[in-house]
Protein backbone atom coordinates (compact mmCIF):
# COMPACT_ATOMS: atom_id res chain seq x y z
CA UNK A 1 0.00 0.00 0.00
CA UNK A 2 2.84 2.50 0.89
CA UNK A 3 4.62 1.38 -2.09
CA UNK A 4 1.71 2.25 -4.34
CA UNK A 5 1.79 5.83 -2.69
CA UNK A 6 5.63 6.48 -3.13
CA UNK A 7 6.54 4.46 -6.32
CA UNK A 8 4.91 7.27 -9.07
CA UNK A 9 3.82 4.95 -12.24
CA UNK A 10 2.27 5.89 -14.99
CA UNK A 11 -0.90 4.93 -13.33
CA UNK A 12 -0.61 7.66 -11.26
CA UNK A 13 -0.56 10.21 -13.73
CA UNK A 14 -3.57 8.48 -15.81
CA UNK A 15 -5.05 9.18 -12.57
CA UNK A 16 -4.09 12.66 -12.31
CA UNK A 17 -5.50 13.31 -15.65
CA UNK A 18 -8.83 11.47 -15.56
CA UNK A 19 -9.43 14.14 -12.37
CA UNK A 20 -8.49 17.11 -14.48
CA UNK A 21 -10.65 15.50 -17.26
CA UNK A 22 -14.15 15.40 -14.98
CA UNK A 23 -12.89 19.00 -13.73
CA UNK A 24 -13.22 20.11 -17.19
CA UNK A 25 -16.44 18.37 -17.75
CA UNK A 26 -18.32 19.88 -14.36
CA UNK A 27 -17.10 22.99 -15.60
CA UNK A 28 -18.46 22.36 -19.00
CA UNK A 29 -21.38 21.12 -17.60
CA UNK A 30 -22.20 23.32 -15.11
CA UNK A 31 -21.37 26.58 -15.99
CA UNK A 32 -23.39 29.19 -18.10
CA UNK A 33 -20.68 31.51 -18.84
CA UNK A 34 -19.23 30.68 -22.80
CA UNK A 35 -16.22 31.74 -21.71
CA UNK A 36 -15.80 29.68 -18.64
CA UNK A 37 -16.70 26.70 -20.93
CA UNK A 38 -14.02 27.37 -23.43
CA UNK A 39 -11.72 27.60 -20.34
CA UNK A 40 -12.90 23.98 -19.18
CA UNK A 41 -12.59 22.45 -22.46
CA UNK A 42 -8.91 23.60 -22.32
CA UNK A 43 -8.36 21.94 -18.77
CA UNK A 44 -9.46 18.75 -20.71
CA UNK A 45 -7.03 19.33 -23.37
CA UNK A 46 -4.69 19.65 -20.67
CA UNK A 47 -5.77 16.29 -19.30
CA UNK A 48 -4.65 14.20 -22.12
CA UNK A 49 -1.45 15.93 -22.68
CA UNK A 50 -0.20 14.98 -18.95
CA UNK A 51 -2.06 11.24 -20.06
CA UNK A 52 0.09 10.90 -23.10
CA UNK A 53 3.44 12.63 -21.43
CA UNK A 54 2.99 10.20 -18.51
CA UNK A 55 3.23 7.20 -21.31
CA UNK A 56 5.44 8.41 -23.51
CA UNK A 57 7.73 8.99 -20.55
CA UNK A 58 7.51 5.54 -19.90
CA UNK A 59 7.37 3.88 -22.94
CA UNK A 60 10.80 5.62 -24.06
CA UNK A 61 8.53 7.03 -27.35
CA UNK A 62 8.82 10.47 -28.84
CA UNK A 63 5.66 9.91 -30.63
CA UNK A 64 3.28 10.66 -27.31
CA UNK A 65 5.44 14.00 -27.09
CA UNK A 66 4.70 14.94 -30.63
CA UNK A 67 0.88 13.56 -30.35
CA UNK A 68 1.28 16.60 -27.63
CA UNK A 69 2.44 18.90 -29.85
CA UNK A 70 -0.01 18.62 -32.40
CA UNK A 71 -2.69 18.65 -29.41
CA UNK A 72 -1.36 22.30 -28.22
CA UNK A 73 -1.39 23.84 -31.98
CA UNK A 74 -5.04 22.35 -32.32
CA UNK A 75 -6.04 23.71 -29.02
CA UNK A 76 -4.40 27.23 -29.73
CA UNK A 77 -6.60 27.56 -33.58
CA UNK A 78 -9.62 26.17 -32.13
CA UNK A 79 -9.19 28.92 -29.15
CA UNK A 80 -8.55 31.72 -31.34
CA UNK A 81 -11.98 30.92 -34.20
CA UNK A 82 -13.94 30.28 -30.88
CA UNK A 83 -12.89 33.19 -29.26
CA UNK A 84 -13.69 35.11 -32.48
CA UNK A 85 -17.21 33.86 -33.00
CA UNK A 86 -17.56 34.75 -29.16
CA UNK A 87 -16.84 38.26 -30.29
CA UNK A 88 -18.76 38.21 -33.17
CA UNK A 89 -21.94 37.15 -30.81
CA UNK A 90 -21.23 39.28 -28.69
CA UNK A 91 -21.21 42.13 -31.03
CA UNK A 92 -25.14 41.51 -31.98
CA UNK A 93 -26.53 40.58 -29.01
CA UNK A 94 -25.09 41.55 -25.58
CA UNK A 95 -24.49 38.65 -23.72
CA UNK A 96 -22.33 35.34 -22.64
CA UNK A 97 -24.50 33.37 -21.19
CA UNK A 98 -25.36 30.25 -23.31
CA UNK A 99 -29.27 29.74 -22.48
CA UNK A 100 -29.63 32.83 -24.25
CA UNK A 101 -27.35 31.73 -27.55
CA UNK A 102 -30.23 30.11 -28.55
CA UNK A 103 -31.10 31.56 -31.87
CA UNK A 104 -29.65 31.25 -34.87
CA UNK A 105 -30.38 35.15 -36.28
CA UNK A 106 -30.80 37.68 -33.95
CA UNK B 1 11.73 10.59 -3.61
CA UNK B 2 11.70 14.23 -5.65
CA UNK B 3 9.79 12.98 -8.18
CA UNK B 4 7.39 11.26 -5.65
CA UNK B 5 6.93 14.89 -3.86
CA UNK B 6 6.99 16.91 -6.77
CA UNK B 7 3.85 14.61 -8.41
CA UNK B 8 1.93 14.86 -4.87
CA UNK B 9 2.29 18.54 -4.60
CA UNK B 10 2.07 19.36 -8.35
CA UNK B 11 -1.10 17.20 -8.97
CA UNK B 12 -2.59 19.06 -5.59
CA UNK B 13 -1.66 22.49 -7.31
CA UNK B 14 -3.31 21.54 -10.46
CA UNK B 15 -6.37 19.76 -9.21
CA UNK B 16 -7.36 22.58 -6.72
CA UNK B 17 -6.36 25.57 -9.38
CA UNK B 18 -8.87 23.77 -11.68
CA UNK B 19 -11.77 23.45 -9.35
CA UNK B 20 -11.18 27.29 -8.52
CA UNK B 21 -11.48 28.06 -12.31
CA UNK B 22 -14.27 26.32 -13.12
CA UNK B 23 -16.02 27.38 -9.79
CA UNK B 24 -15.02 31.49 -9.79
CA UNK B 25 -17.14 33.95 -9.57
CA UNK B 26 -15.24 36.76 -11.63
CA UNK B 27 -14.35 35.75 -14.80
CA UNK B 28 -10.97 36.92 -14.67
CA UNK B 29 -10.40 35.32 -11.58
CA UNK B 30 -10.85 32.23 -13.21
CA UNK B 31 -8.39 33.25 -16.03
CA UNK B 32 -5.75 34.13 -13.53
CA UNK B 33 -6.19 29.81 -12.14
CA UNK B 34 -6.16 29.08 -15.37
CA UNK B 35 -2.90 30.46 -16.31
CA UNK B 36 -1.49 29.28 -12.76
CA UNK B 37 -2.94 25.54 -13.91
CA UNK B 38 -0.96 25.82 -17.10
CA UNK B 39 2.14 26.53 -15.10
CA UNK B 40 1.73 24.18 -12.37
CA UNK B 41 1.19 21.27 -15.91
CA UNK B 42 4.43 22.83 -17.63
CA UNK B 43 6.38 22.11 -14.09
CA UNK B 44 5.10 18.31 -13.93
CA UNK B 45 6.57 18.11 -17.91
CA UNK B 46 9.61 18.75 -16.39
CA UNK B 47 9.39 16.69 -14.03
CA UNK B 48 8.61 14.09 -16.32
CA UNK B 49 11.57 14.96 -18.25
CA UNK B 50 9.54 16.31 -21.64
CA UNK B 51 11.53 19.94 -21.15
CA UNK B 52 10.38 20.39 -25.17
CA UNK B 53 7.12 20.05 -24.29
CA UNK B 54 7.29 22.26 -20.88
CA UNK B 55 8.42 25.24 -22.98
CA UNK B 56 5.80 25.06 -25.83
CA UNK B 57 3.54 24.82 -22.72
CA UNK B 58 4.31 27.82 -21.12
CA UNK B 59 4.98 29.45 -24.66
CA UNK B 60 1.93 28.42 -26.09
CA UNK B 61 -0.33 28.00 -23.56
CA UNK B 62 -0.26 30.19 -20.79
CA UNK B 63 1.86 33.00 -22.84
CA UNK B 64 -1.15 33.03 -26.25
CA UNK B 65 -3.96 31.20 -25.41
CA UNK B 66 -4.77 32.66 -21.88
CA UNK B 67 -3.61 36.24 -22.74
CA UNK B 68 -6.50 35.51 -25.60
CA UNK B 69 -9.00 34.50 -23.23
CA UNK B 70 -8.22 37.71 -20.84
CA UNK B 71 -8.35 40.21 -24.08
CA UNK B 72 -12.16 38.46 -24.51
CA UNK B 73 -12.53 38.72 -21.35
CA UNK B 74 -12.02 42.06 -20.88
CA UNK B 75 -13.99 43.42 -24.29
CA UNK B 76 -17.20 41.65 -23.20
CA UNK B 77 -16.90 42.84 -19.74
CA UNK B 78 -20.80 43.34 -18.52
CA UNK B 79 -21.54 45.02 -15.69
CA UNK B 80 -24.14 42.40 -14.41
CA UNK B 81 -22.84 39.08 -13.24
CA UNK B 82 -23.94 36.80 -16.14
CA UNK B 83 -23.83 34.01 -13.11
CA UNK B 84 -27.41 33.72 -11.53
CA UNK B 85 -26.69 31.51 -8.84
CA UNK B 86 -31.01 31.57 -8.26
CA UNK B 87 -31.21 31.02 -11.69
CA UNK B 88 -33.38 28.11 -12.58
CA UNK B 89 -32.12 26.76 -15.85
CA UNK B 90 -28.67 25.99 -14.34
CA UNK B 91 -28.45 22.25 -13.64
CA UNK B 92 -25.76 22.37 -11.18
CA UNK B 93 -26.44 19.23 -9.28
CA UNK B 94 -27.15 17.29 -12.66
CA UNK B 95 -23.60 18.67 -14.15
CA UNK B 96 -22.00 17.55 -11.39
CA UNK B 97 -24.03 13.72 -11.43
CA UNK B 98 -23.04 13.32 -15.05
CA UNK B 99 -19.33 14.66 -14.30
CA UNK B 100 -18.66 11.90 -11.56
CA UNK B 101 -20.48 9.41 -13.59
CA UNK B 102 -17.51 10.09 -16.11
CA UNK B 103 -15.02 9.78 -13.48
CA UNK B 104 -16.18 6.96 -12.39
CA UNK B 105 -16.04 5.64 -16.51
CA UNK B 106 -12.64 6.85 -16.29
CA UNK B 107 -12.03 5.08 -12.77
CA UNK B 108 -13.27 1.99 -14.54
CA UNK B 109 -11.40 1.88 -17.73
CA UNK B 110 -7.83 2.14 -15.32
CA UNK B 111 -8.83 -0.15 -13.00
CA UNK B 112 -9.06 -2.31 -16.04
CA UNK B 113 -6.55 -1.81 -17.66
CA UNK B 114 -4.11 -1.94 -15.06
CA UNK B 115 -6.22 -5.55 -13.49
CA UNK B 116 -5.09 -7.39 -16.75
CA UNK B 117 -1.85 -9.56 -18.01
CA UNK B 118 0.36 -7.00 -19.81
CA UNK B 119 0.09 -7.77 -23.31
CA UNK B 120 2.92 -8.31 -25.41
CA UNK B 121 5.51 -5.49 -24.74
CA UNK B 122 5.14 -2.42 -27.14
CA UNK B 123 8.51 -2.52 -29.32
CA UNK B 124 10.05 0.48 -28.28
CA UNK B 125 11.05 2.91 -30.68
CA UNK B 126 14.12 2.25 -33.08
CA UNK B 127 17.31 4.29 -31.10
CA UNK B 128 16.79 8.13 -32.66
CA UNK B 129 19.83 8.78 -34.11
CA UNK B 130 19.68 12.07 -31.98
CA UNK B 131 20.30 12.68 -28.22
CA UNK B 132 18.04 14.94 -26.59
CA UNK B 133 14.46 15.83 -25.92
CA UNK B 134 14.26 18.05 -28.55
CA UNK B 135 16.23 17.20 -30.90
CA UNK B 136 14.61 13.69 -31.01
CA UNK B 137 10.79 15.63 -31.20
CA UNK B 138 12.44 17.41 -34.34
CA UNK B 139 13.89 14.14 -35.87
CA UNK B 140 10.11 12.59 -35.75
CA UNK B 141 8.34 15.62 -36.41
CA UNK B 142 10.42 16.28 -40.10
CA UNK B 143 10.86 12.89 -41.41
CA UNK B 144 8.14 10.14 -39.85
CA UNK B 145 5.24 12.84 -38.93
CA UNK B 146 5.84 15.61 -41.56
CA UNK B 147 3.05 15.50 -43.28
CA UNK B 148 0.79 16.03 -39.83
CA UNK B 149 3.75 18.51 -39.47
CA UNK B 150 2.69 20.90 -42.81
CA UNK B 151 -1.21 20.15 -42.44
CA UNK B 152 -1.12 21.71 -38.58
CA UNK B 153 0.88 24.88 -40.13
CA UNK B 154 -2.25 25.08 -43.10
CA UNK B 155 -4.51 24.67 -40.25
CA UNK B 156 -2.66 27.58 -38.10
CA UNK B 157 -3.07 29.42 -41.21
CA UNK B 158 -6.53 29.02 -41.65
CA UNK B 159 -7.34 29.69 -37.97
CA UNK B 160 -5.41 32.74 -38.38
CA UNK B 161 -7.01 34.08 -41.07
CA UNK B 162 -10.94 32.54 -39.69
CA UNK B 163 -10.38 34.60 -36.46
CA UNK B 164 -9.50 38.05 -38.56
CA UNK B 165 -12.31 37.78 -40.17
CA UNK B 166 -14.88 37.06 -37.41
CA UNK B 167 -13.25 39.90 -35.53
CA UNK B 168 -13.71 42.37 -37.40
CA UNK B 169 -15.96 45.63 -37.65
CA UNK B 170 -18.19 44.20 -40.91
CA UNK B 171 -18.19 41.10 -42.36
Amino acid sequence: MIDTILEITPAHYTILSAALFSIGVVGVLVRRNIIIIFMAIELMLNAVNINLVAHARQLENMVGQVFVVFIIAVAAAEAAVGLGIILAFFRNKETVNIDEMNVMRW
Amino acid sequence: MGETIAFYVLSFLILSLAIMVVTARNTVHSVIFLVMSFLCVAVLYVVLRAEFLAVIQVLVYAGGIVVLYLFVVMLVNLSGEPEAHEDPRRLGLTGLALAGAVLLELAGIVVYSYSREPSAPVAGAAASPVQGNVEQIGWLLYTDYLIPFEVASVLLLVAMVGAIVLARREL
